[in-house]
């Protein structure tokens, strides 16, 4: 069985159709790529996987339970992440306490107001900052670092409560050339625990780091297979890879 | 806050990504650059000492008005904490702190109720009963409910209960429940005067350190992601509504330790204890002295207070005039309030906790 199943998804906004049956597939510990042209609503389709919008139609299935009703806090509850595409780190706290924040979501309320995870999550948190190449900075404040370096921030935040599936929505958006390099080398190590959909207009990055890819167009599924498959098949070329 | 948004929106707009740099007035100090410098404390130990010696040089009856500055500044702290803190807008904290001396009014009135161990402990009960009431039926929904939503409600229900205590006989209708006896503790009555302040003041350094743990601890760290970005947090897998109703509940027990302060050292409780008049004015105290600081909701008092009592003796007819005025310019200028001109953003958002030793070490 599939982690993620995602069918039949339709979203519509007033007069706009922005998905129209759209679906979507991971399997575990597996990189899925989610790309199409501007407006093919890739953006909106992860929403909906997330919980960040609630689709008009379709089911989304997770770990072989249907929450296409659950919160986005039960989604994260039951092992999903979202890293948003706007960053959204929380820039007058410290990088320790962004990260510290993330990882103690879970914890109970008296652990939280005696303060138990500051002293039970720091061996976390510093693995965390060391392998996002932040530790360094742990005491500064999230707003000095760099829009690249915040982008790093932010995933590492999405993954703080282990969960099985990351959704990263343009995790390089903003980028320059070597630290897109560095984001691909960060996120390789989290396969042996976790899958990955990301959306993204960058397909070097994509045919990177991707086993498998997703094609919308106008809110439907264009395609769907390995990288290989994907860059072989005429319809993508057409309305998608010949415009980039 | 509003600061921080700014920096960040500097930083994205043209970062130098290759050093990892960017305008230098984009920054928000490092950690290990403000270490030295704390401000916070020295404001605090500072109000303490002040309101400490105030007694021994005022006249009677102006303790009697720091008294009632002491009280609502408690009520104060209950709005910082639930606005400054975890971003419920409420226009409604002044149903907890009429609730609560309403119910100890009668307590007295009708079962001869004065201790101060039971009046005190059951107008933090009446005004955490009602907060979990209201918030529960506000804040705890499936979905996140909006500011508009929960302003309204709260605005809603304080109006509600203040037309309710004014057609209702029982409550003593317009005029309220006169002639509270004082105080008492064991044999000793603890009426008007410094003996009474000293008391209020007692307990507002109580709560107010308490609050400060609150704030300081990891669930403090909490609030201040739901306040920065409740969506965030929901995302983590936090329950936002969750930590919201708690705050919102914990808001309504200590304006309801206030409440039951105030009716008692007042003598007496009107309906307007409930309504929008006491809701926006400690409002008013908490934006004007600068909210999610804790000791800006006291300042706040203090000044608003002590600048209406001034402007009400020397300008009879004109005084709420310039005293909006005063409070517009406030909230034009410094709109995270006058603590601002002392406290840098950095100190303003704080520390959760302390970092153990290797990172404190390990900062830049």
């Amino acid at each position: 069985m599939p982690l993620l199943e995602a069918t039949g998804i339709s979203k519509i906004f007033g007069k706009l159709t922005a998905l129209d049956g759209a679906g979507l597939t991971v399997g575990e510990n597996e990189f899925h790529g989610l790309i199409g042209p501007n407006g093919s609503g890739k953006s909106t389709l992860m929403k909906c996987v997330a919980g960040a919008e609630v689709p008009t139609t379709g089911k989304v299935s997770f770990v072989n339970t249907d929450i296409t009703a659950y919160t986005p806090t039960e989604r994260a509850r039951a092992g999903m992440s979202l890293k948003f595409q706007i960053t959204s780190v929380l820039p007058t706290l410290t990088l320790y306490d962004n990260i510290l924040l993330a990882l103690q979501a879970q914890s109970s309320l008296l652990d939280l107001v005696f303060s138990r995870t500051r002293r039970a999550l720091h061996d976390q948190v510093m693995t965390m900052l060391t392998q996002f190449r932040l530790a360094d900075r742990a005491h500064d404040a999230a707003a000095n670092l760099s829009h690249g370096q915040q982008q790093w921030l932010e995933i590492a935040m999405a993954l703080a409560g282990k969960p099985r599936l990351l959704l990263l929505d343009e995790p390089t958006g903003g980028m320059s050339l070597e630290e897109r390099r560095v984001t691909g080398e960060l996120l390789q190590p989290i396969k042996q625990h976790c899958s990955l959909v990301i959306v993204e207009h960058d397909l070097d990055f994509i045919r990177d780091i991707c086993d498998r890819l997703t094609v919308l167009d106008q809110g439907k599924v264009l395609a769907c297979g390995t990288v290989a498959e994907i860059q072989a098949n005429k319809s993508v070329q057409e309305i998608y890879l010949r415009r980039a | 806050m509003v600061a921080a948004k700014q920096a960040v929106a500097e930083l994205s707009e043209g970062p130098d990504v290759v050093t990892g740099e960017s305008a230098p007035a984009a920054k928000l100090p490092a950690g290990r650059a403000t270490a030295g410098r704390k401000v916070l404390p020295i404001v605090e130990g500072l109000v303490l000492l002040i309101a400490l010696v105030l007694p021994l040089v005022l006249q009677d009856y102006l303790t009697v008005f720091a008294t009632r500055v002491v009280i609502l500044a408690l009520f104060a702290l209950s709005f910082d904490l639930v606005w400054g803190y975890a971003g419920i807008m409420s226009f409604g904290q002044a149903l907890f702190f009429g609730s609560a001396g309403y119910g100890v009014a009668l307590l007295a009135r009708d079962l001869n109720v004065t201790s101060i161990f039971l009046i005190l402990p059951a107008g933090t009960l009446i005004g955490l009963t009602a907060a979990l009431l209201l918030g529960g039926f506000l804040l705890l929904g499936r979905h996140p409910s909006s500011v508009i939503f929960v302003s309204l409600g709260t605005l809603t229900g304080s109006y509600a209960a203040d037309r309710l205590a004014r057609g209702w006989y029982y409550l003593g209708g317009q005029n309220g429940i006169p002639s509270i006896p004082s105080l008492t503790l064991g044999s000793t009555e603890i009426s008007e005067g410094p003996v009474y302040y000293y008391m209020a003041l007692g307990i507002l350094v109580v709560v107010y350190l308490l609050c400060r743990f609150l704030v300081r601890s990891q669930f403090g760290l909490g609030l201040a992601g739901l306040r920065e970005n409740e969506q965030r947090i929901a995302f983590f897998g936090y329950k936002a509504q969750h930590l919201k109703a708690i705050v919102f509940a914990v808001g309504g027990a200590i304006a309801g330790l206030a409440g039951s302060l105030y009716a008692f050292h007042e003598g007496f409780v009107w309906p307007n204890m409930l309504g929008v008049v006491f809701s926006t004015q400690v409002v008013l105290y908490v934006l004007f002295g600068g909210s999610g600081t804790l000791i800006g909701a006291v300042i706040g008092t203090v000044i608003v207070e002590g600048v209406s009592f001034w402007l009400s003796d020397n300008y009879r007819d004109v005084w709420p005039i310039i005293l909006g005025v005063l409070l517009l310019l406030v909230i034009m200028f410094r709109p995270l309030g006058l603590i601002s001109l002392v406290l840098g953003e950095r100190e303003r958002v704080g520390r959760f906790g302390k970092a153990p030793k290797e990172t404190r070490n390990a900062a830049p």
